[in-house]
């Protein structure tokens, strides 16, 4: 392997025995060993993929003397995370069509999809329950985001809402 | 020597293993070992591609089972957030349980059993189960971590890291705790989704 080598390195043939010349090799493989050996350890130890994030902006918290902008009721998506990963969603404040879906392509986005096409300057509700996790919620930004919903609230549940949501 | 020569088929290696030790040394000098964390965080993933900066980065883990972890980087602001923290409770800290907090990575037990924990070896640190921070209306301790360390570090940047299957409640309260702390921007530490 690699090596240095200044002598021949051939067999004396001569029979007269010379002055031996000791020969300034020196044997690199252990040490060109260990090298690959680091350098496969650090290569695999490495980890170039820096962690994701998603910014989330919250709202202020209102001071007394702000007027709380009003909202067209009709233009109001909720959504409602409940337990196993169900979304339940109705537009409006006053007589709820609750309707169920989940979190698939085929559920929550096509909703938001539709009814941001429908509804001008839709404002959507993002109502976590109690029974929902913290994956929902990431999950329900990340829709947002992917189908390009301006305005979205991360707001409390209402009693009315889990009430609506228990009767289901 | 008339006959036909044969030659040893040798070559010469020296450029490859040069090659090799530079490859070592950048990978040598690159690595960061990751610090071992008190538990493993199962992050959901989503589309958002923005990476999390280096530096300046205040963590909150939550994990499964609801325990709230704190962890923020910088040896020096540790030691003066954990200045900070002391004259709070009134609790005075040693030299060696300094050295601890800066050198620690995540941590979740209350204030109140903070110097106990910072006193026992490293080994045994890790062995144990960290309640985690308390984080209720009655003693919000994560309150008070975070605006201290904004103190000591006003650069911070808060990063919410929490697992998939944590319920939601225990969430709310942190991001209320956010919120009456006057902070309303944050970043949420996210896996990066394979599909679509």
């Amino acid at each position: 392997m690699a090596e240095i080598k200044e002598s021949g390195g051939g067999k004396d043939k001569g029979k007269k025995v010379r002055s031996k010349k000791s020969s300034t090799s020196i044997d690199m493989t252990p040490m060109v060993d260990l090298a690959f050996l680091l350098l496969t350890f650090f290569m695999l130890a490495t980890t170039f993929n820096k962690p994701q994030t998603m910014e989330l902006t919250m709202p202020e918290k209102p001071k007394k003397e702000d007027n709380q902008p009003l909202v067209n009721e009709k233009k109001v998506l909720n959504l409602v995370l409940g337990k196993e990963d169900k979304v339940y969603w109705y537009v409006g404040i006053t007589d709820p069509q609750i309707q169920v879906t989940n979190f698939s392509q085929e559920g929550v986005r096509k909703i938001l999809l539709e009814q941001n096409q429908q509804i001008k300057d839709m404002v959507v509700l993002i109502k976590p329950s109690d029974g929902s996790k913290y994956k929902n919620l990431v999950d329900i930004l990340d829709e947002m985001q992917i189908s390009n919903v301006a305005r979205f609230a991360l707001v409390d549940i209402t009693p009315e809402d889990v009430a609506l949501i228990s009767n289901l | 020597m008339s006959s036909p020569k044969r030659t040893k088929p040798s070559l010469d290696m020296t450029p490859m293993v040069d090659l090799a030790f530079l490859l070592v040394t950048f990978f040598m000098l690159t690595t960061k070992f990751a610090p071992e964390e008190p538990v493993v965080v199962d992050m959901p993933s989503s589309v958002s591609d923005i990476k999390l900066p280096d530096t300046d980065i205040l963590t909150i883990s939550i994990a499964r089972e609801g325990t709230i972890y704190f962890n923020m980087d910088g040896k020096y602001t540790r030691e003066a957030l954990l200045g900070k923290i002391g004259e709070k409770y009134g609790l005075q800290f040693t030299e060696e349980e300094k050295q601890a907090f800066m050198l620690m990575s995540s941590m979740g037990v209350p204030v109140g059993n903070l110097k106990e924990f910072l006193s026992l070896p490293a080994e045994e640190r890790k062995a144990i189960r960290q309640p985690g921070i308390p984080c209720d209306s009655l003693r919000n301790e994560l309150a008070d971590w975070v605006v201290l360390a904004r103190v000591s570090n006003p650069k911070l940047r808060i990063a919410l890291k929490g697992d998939r299957e944590a319920a939601y409640p225990v969430v709310k309260q942190v991001l209320n705790t956010l919120k009456d702390n006057n902070i309303s921007r944050f970043n949420m530490i996210t896996n990066l989704e394979k599909e679509s």
